[in-house]
């Protein structure tokens, strides 16, 4: 009894202190220190929030580079994360795979599609393509905006963003920034 | 019984222990043995459902099942076979033993010392017994009146017979043994069924096997394994299920059975035996499998200087007269004073005089007309003789000063510088005096026996510490000590600072073996966790102790320790090698299993076996087949080697885990190729 | 494998290893009774809960003592975590009105939060509101870890103690694990987070209209400071169902690299601690090294699966680019990160996950499963992961003892056959609970299978991992498996709890028997315990009593999955 006392007297003083006061000194701090980060950085574009820097969207006009295939929600769902999680045995996988692949080239054998273009993300949200998908893109968004493909390279070479301390991660380019970059210099 | 080696081949042991194989097929029998118990259970199970299928005609493979169902039985029989065999070594020995134990006569003493004639098991403790030569002694007791050269051939093998007299260490008798010569009385100290014999007669036969700490340790291990075995098996038929491939039960209990430990679990058993029988051969009684085990794990060694790490008898090597006295004058005195001593010792100086200085060694009647021998007692310390008005005394140096009193307080800072010489170099200095005059030192030396070095060596690498006791002085010790090689040594021990010294190790949790003889040794035989007793020695040091030594041989704890680590490793060596046969096992049968289902787990079939039935079969073959190939390194043990424990480990795992690895990948191979070639695995 | 994922791999390992020590001397000061560093603030604080709480610090208990309060205070704990979910609705901070979860949900969550698990049936966005999310999980995010930690301190005083019954103070060693461990590392956790991007806020969620003109509602809320709590103290349960994948919760590259390393920092330095406390300090480097090892091979033999790609998928998907299989990755990480986190967050019983183990190739996937099958030892859950190691260091310590022909010895204490019997138990009830469970699953048609994502082989593995996940109270999943249904909310809370408390009942067990036995001298025949070859034997032990349980069944998932990929079959 002394023991049940006992843990009930500290699940309320820990619920008070790390439930309470933890989270509101650390949302204190970094509303003062990062308010950006800290409310989601989110970006505003000729007036009004077109969205997060870090979450990623769906595009569908030619006009746009294109982001990774999204198993949140119907597609890009911010409030619905998650991955496909099929197996990679799954025929369900591999067909939506085929599909995607014969839409992207056309039928063409011999042109090879980034795998990232290909697969979900675990989260759904990945903002980011790697620099080959982008680099797959530019000659269809060259052609629909009319910019020539050096230009367009050296936009998505811009908006590339290099592994962090040298080693770490991978390099990506933000889907989000680079098409908004993108109507910033040609309506 | 040092004469009887037994092969592990013997025909009669085998023929027996094939009978026995079958008589401990009894489930209650087997119950005792978890593992093997698991395998019977299904040889059972599978023989019902043989009989089940053959009756209703609903048989599958009915030549592939029934070969399994037979080679379970195998396994079953192969592990009791182990077993009956290790007995069986022990039951030959115990038939030698039961000759000794013919009903004897016995000749009891009343009360007023009539003798009345009676049965030997109507002997109760505190009888007393007349033993006249020719008679078998008929119970365990001590002497207590007379002298007897007595033949104990019976239990110790050894033809030479030995002397048991009344007072002293060598009062012990045996009942069974006979007395040759003489007469004595003896008081009798065990009752009908306790004595030396039946209990020895219990320990041979493994009536009295206990299971050791250790045992019990491993037998939870194998219990979890074989339980978890289990579980793995019963839950794969789910999985099969779920996967379209259910598996029939020959199958899984194939499978089931050569994954438990069944090669530990036959053998374990055989193990215990064959260690208790090793001791046996080494005219050593174990009183308890615990203390064969406790051996093991020694860390002090208390060794007795004389008779184990010295030879019993120290020898005169030198005189060392005072200044102003001659060497002969000493070396005469000398031999005086040790005509009437007979120790080893006294002979010794007789010799070196002769040697020396050419003196004949004479008769003690033939000195003079009046002599007296004074004896060696144990308030002067010294002994000599009174002679034609010579008095001669010879004695340890503190004895002699102390008889010299305030006499000759001259010579005493020169003698002292001698006698303090000598026992710096190991040697006891012996003092003459003659007429109160002191006229040198004799020079005993201590003669370390040939090897000691090496074998406290050998103990060192095992990480034993080995404790020289000695009544000498600690220069004496000191120089002894270093010279045998022994790590420490207690001096001017009396039996209390030997008993202090045994706390003391315990205390800082150390286990302490040691042997002894003596009545005064028997608190500290009792105290000490490996207490070997010598059969010379007295009765109670004999129930003191957890261990006899029928040679009656120091040095023998050495071996003892060896042979408890043996025990050990050998257990250790074939848990290891059970457990990593599994690998192959498992790379045999699974892909066996579902290979009709899913052509694709070929792949794991990294032997190449022939058929899923010959894989199956191989493997359960294979497992039946390790018990009896394993049955010698069972019974001779794993060998021993005086190696640190990291080596020991090192070399042990290469052998019994990298080659429980390895060899069954061979050995299924090979029975594969086999049986495929004569085409019963179909 | 790419020359920078190698890199990335090695640097990880390095510099976990450069914290082991100074976070091993933190743990020695803050439990062995010495003065903690921050004392002078920190005191206190301590000073006025345990006030507060009516406890009395210094009152040393023995184990049923401390067993005892370890179950009420659990007990009490999922009380209040049930309670919570289920007055949510009721509750304050509730932006979108959420209303409570299911009982069997409820319960699932609360046994899972509390155990250390924290396996989650649910979708965090889409089920818990802020209040639920702060006081009743992330509560348990300290207070389940620092009961992990306290028993690990138990089982080490245990070993290091003779003679003696007394074993510390259960109140204490909580308070002071959240007060002096936790609380500090997840404080400064939590600011770096956010200037790394993760977010702490408590607006409702924000409605966006995107680039092109469609609505995207981004969820919100306060998941800084949870993230901190909840991969310092290897808990694992994400703010939202993407878990550390999601970009607010793993938004940079580096942050992914501190969160690999808060995950391993206490379970690493509590293998330095053991060293320092039983004064064997090369022994607590010989565990380490276990743990490196089995990290390290599990690690690159995910990565170089990972890397062969999907040989199932069309010939015109380039998988080579990217380095591998790229389903269930998210780019910033590539296959080098995603592995890496999938072995440390499994070798941890953490169970965050920033990719998803379901899409990972059989062999790759194999890996994550396989070390928590091994019964999360490669440096484990916080605490726990010592003390299970520990339980494997005494099977092999008798079982080198038998092969030098001595009776087991460890750090000066004989292993008898309680010991080994305790260790047994704790060996045994794992695979036990694991088995017959997933057995029951795969044969219930209509409530064990209707849950599965995939088909065929894959689907057992599905299975097979969350039961592994719940016994091991790691929490990662296969995560197809939809398993919010009464039957899996329940067994597999059931898992959870097995998992938990039937495995410390043993360790304290075997603490309160080691702590009771005489110094035993060592000497030259004394199997030594921090050699390579003890090391190398530490290994060989986990390995067999693990793959030897378990290779039946993986034979028919991962295994046999592998080999039908190759042969290029699908399902």
């Amino acid at each position: 009894m002394k023991d049940i006392i006992a843990s009930t007297l500290l699940i309320l003083i820990l619920t008070a202190s790390l439930g309470v006061v933890y989270p509101i000194v650390v949302w204190g701090i970094a509303q003062a220190v990062f308010p950006f980060r800290s409310n989601g950085s989110l970006i505003e574009h000729e007036g009004r929030i077109v969205g997060s820097e870090l979450i990623g969207q769906g595009f569908l006009s030619e006009r746009y580079f294109h982001s990774r295939p999204s198993a949140a929600g119907s597609g890009y769902d911010a409030s619905a994360s998650g991955g496909s999680n099929l197996g990679p045995t799954n025929s369900k996988l591999i067909s939506r795979i085929q599909t995607d692949v014969e839409e992207l080239t056309g039928n063409d054998p011999t042109v090879r599609v980034p795998a990232d273009l290909l697969t979900t993300s675990p989260s759904g949200l990945d903002p980011h393509i790697s620099p080959a998908a982008a680099e797959f893109q530019i000659p269809r968004v060259a052609r629909a905006r009319g910019i020539n493909e050096s230009e367009l390279r050296r936009i998505v070479a811009e908006s590339t963003e290099a592994r962090e301390v040298l080693i770490l991660g991978e390099p990506r380019v933000n889907v989000l920034r680079l098409n908004l970059q993108l109507d910033r210099i040609s309506r | 019984m040092k004469k009887q080696k037994i092969s592990i081949w013997d025909p009669t042991i085998i023929s027996q222990a094939l009978i026995q194989s079958f008589k401990k097929l009894n489930p209650r029998t087997m119950l005792k043995n978890p593992v093997m118990f698991v395998v019977e259970v299904g040889a059972i199970f599978l023989t019902g459902k043989l009989i089940a299928n053959l009756a209703t005609g609903s048989a599958g493979n009915v030549g592939f099942e029934f070969q399994i169902t037979l080679w379970l039985w195998f396994t079953v029989l192969f592990a009791n076979f182990a077993e009956a065999m290790a007995e069986g070594r022990g039951k030959a020995q115990a038939d030698t033993l039961r000759q000794a134990k013919t009903e004897t006569v016995a000749k009891r003493l009343g009360s007023k010392g009539e003798i009345k004639t009676v049965g030997a098991t109507e002997l109760r403790v505190g009888d007393i017994v007349l033993v006249e030569a020719g008679d078998l002694i008929p119970g365990d007791g001590d002497v207590i009146e007379g002298v007897a050269s007595v033949d104990e051939s019976a239990i110790t093998g050894e033809s030479a017979p030995v002397i048991r007299e009344s007072g002293g260490d060598r009062s012990a008798v045996t009942g069974g043994t006979k007395v040759l010569s003489d007469w004595i009385k003896v008081r009798i100290s065990s009752n009908p069924g306790e004595s030396f014999i039946d209990r020895m007669i219990a320990l041979v036969e493994g009536a009295a096997r206990q299971k050791t700490p250790n045992e019990i340790a491993l037998n939870i291990l194998l219990s979890g394994l074989t339980i978890t075995f289990l579980l793995a098996v019963v839950t794969l038929q789910p999985f099969a299920i779920y996967s379209n491939a259910a598996q029939t039960v020959f199958v899984l209990i194939s499978l089931l059975v050569c994954l438990i430990p069944t090669t530990i679990g036959g053998l374990l058993s055989a193990i215990g035996i064959a260690r208790m029988d090793r001791l046996i051969q080494k005219n050593v009684l174990a009183m308890s499998g615990r203390a064969v085990e406790a051996a093991g794990d020694i860390n002090t060694l208390l060794l007795d200087k004389t008779g184990t790490i010295t030879l019993g008898n120290r020898q005169a090597t030198e005189f060392i007269p005072l200044p102003g006295v001659s060497d002969l004058r000493l070396a005469d005195a000398a031999q005086l004073a040790s005509l009437a001593d007979e120790t080893p010792e006294g002979r010794s100086i007789v010799v070196l005089a002769k040697n020396r200085f050419g003196l004949r060694g004479r008769k003690i009647g033939g000195v003079g007309k009046s002599h007296e021998v004074v004896p060696f007692t144990a308030q002067t310390r010294m002994s000599g003789i009174d002679l034609n008005g010579r008095k001669i005394r010879k004695g340890a140096a503190d004895a002699i000063e102390a008889y010299l009193g305030e006499s000759r307080n001259g010579d005493l800072p020169e003698l002292r510088r001698i006698v303090e010489r000598v026992a710096r170099v190991g040697g006891t200095p012996l003092v003459v005096a003659e007429n109160l005059q002191p006229l040198g030192v004799i020079f005993l030396k201590d003669i370390v026996k040939g090897g000691m070095r090496e074998r406290f060596n050998e103990l060192r690498k095992m990480g034993i510490r080995t404790v020289m006791i000695t009544g000498d002085n600690r220069l004496t010790a000191a120089s002894i000590a270093a010279e045998a090689g022994v790590d420490d040594f207690l001096a001017e021990a009396k039996p209390e600072d030997k008993m202090a010294l045994i706390k003391r190790e315990q205390a800082e949790g150390k286990l302490v073996a040691m042997t002894g003889d003596g009545t005064n040794d028997a608190p500290a035989l009792a105290q000490a966790d490996v207490g070997v007793a010598m059969n010379t020695g007295t009765q109670a040091a004999k129930e003191a102790g957890n261990m006899v030594d029928l040679d009656s041989d120091p040095t023998k704890l050495i071996e003892i320790v060896e042979i408890g680590k043996q025990l050990l490793m050998t257990r250790g060596a074939l848990t290891t090698f059970s457990i990593a046969n599994d690998v192959a096992k498992y790379f045999a049968i699974i892909p066996a299993m579902f290979v009709a289902t899913f052509p694709v787990l070929n792949g794991l079939n990294v032997m190449n076996l022939q058929t899923p039935q010959s894989a199956i079969l191989s493997a359960v073959i294979f497992n039946a087949l390790v018990i009896i190939g394993l049955i010698p390194l069972a019974l001779k043990g794993v060998r021993y080697r005086a190696l640190s424990a990291s080596a020991l480990l090192r070399r042990n795992l290469c052998i019994y885990g990298l080659g429980g690895l390895i060899a069954p990948f061979i050995g299924i191979k090979l029975i594969d190729i086999i049986i495929n070639a004569i085409g019963i695995a179909q | 494998m790419t020359l920078n994922g190698i890199l990335q791999i090695l640097g990880y390992l390095v510099v976990l290893t450069l914290v082991t020590k100074p976070m091993g001397i933190y743990l020695t000061r803050v439990f062995d009774g010495e003065r903690a560093p921050f004392e002078r603030i920190l005191g206190p604080i301590e000073r006025m809960i345990y006030a507060f709480c009516r406890i009395k610090p210094d009152s040393e208990m023995n184990w049923k003592q401390y067993g005892r309060a370890m179950v009420a205070f659990s007990m009490i704990s999922t009380l209040a975590v049930y309670a919570i979910q289920r007055l949510q609705y009721y509750l304050p901070l509730n932006p979108q009105a959420f209303a409570a979860p299911s009982p069997d949900s409820s319960f699932n969550t609360a046994v899972s939060f509390m155990t250390n698990t924290n396996w989650q049936g649910y979708s965090g966005e889409a089920t818990m509101s802020y209040f639920t999310q702060m006081t009743a999980l992330s509560i348990q995010n300290f207070a389940s870890a620092a009961v992990g930690l306290a028993i690990a301190v138990v089982l080490i005083r245990g070993i290091a103690r003779f003679e003696t019954d007394s074993l510390g103070n259960f109140w204490s060693d909580i308070v002071r694990g959240i007060l002096y461990v936790l609380l500090p590392l997840a404080f400064v956790a939590a600011i770096f987070f956010v200037s790394q991007g993760v977010i702490q806020n408590f607006k409702p969620y924000e409605v966006v209209q995107t680039l092109e003109g469609t609505g995207q509602t981004i969820a919100m809320g306060p998941v800084a400071s949870q993230l901190a709590i909840v991969l310092v103290g290897t808990n694992g349960g994400g703010f939202f169902n993407a878990n550390s994948a999601h970009p607010f919760l793993n938004p940079t590259p580096l942050a992914n690299f501190v969160q690999m390393l808060l995950i391993l920092i206490i379970p690493a330095g509590l293998t330095y601690t053991l060293g320092r406390v039983t004064r064997s300090q090369s022994h607590g480097w010989a565990v380490y090294a276990a743990m490196m090892i089995l990290l390290t091979c599990g690690t690159f033999a995910s990565y170089w699966a990972e890397s062969r790609g999907n040989p199932l998928l069309p010939q015109n998907a380039d998988q080579s680019t990217l380095g591998g299989n790229m389903e269930g990755k998210e780019s910033r990480f590539g296959i080098t990160n995603s592995v890496l986190f999938a072995t440390v967050t499994t070798g941890a019983s953490c169970g965050a996950v920033n990719s998803m183990h379901d899409s990972f190739t059989p062999l790759g996937g194999m890996v994550p499963l396989v070390n928590i099958l091994l019964g999360e030892v490669i440096f484990g859950g916080i605490g726990a992961g010592l003390y299970g190691m520990l339980v494997f260091v005494i099977l092999t310590v008798f079982i080198a003892g038998l092969m030098v022909g001595r009776t087991p010895e460890y750090l000066g204490k004989k292993i008898e056959s309680y010991d080994v019997q305790m260790a047994i138990l704790y060996a045994l009830i794992f695979p036990l609970t694991i088995l017959v469970l997933t057995a029951i699953s795969v044969l219930g048609e209509d409530f064990g299978l209707t849950s599965l994502n995939n088909p065929g082989a894959h689907g057992l593995s599905e299975i097979l991992y969350a039961f592994t996940s719940a016994t091991g109270n790691n929490g990662s999943a296969f995560a197809g498996l939809n398993a919010n249904t009464l039957w899996y909310n329940t067994a597999l809370g059931a898992a959870m709890l097995v998992g938990r408390f039937l495995m410390i009942v043993p360790v304290l067990a075997i603490a309160n028997n080691l702590a009771r036995k005489k110094r035993v001298p060592e000497s030259l025949g004394t199997f030594p315990v921090n050699t390579a070859l003890f090391t190398a034997l530490l290994i060989s032990v986990i390995i067999i009593v693990g793959a030897l349980t378990f290779f039946p069944v993986l034979t028919l998932s991962p295994i046999l999955e592998h080999f039908q990929m190759l042969s290029g079959q699908k399902f």
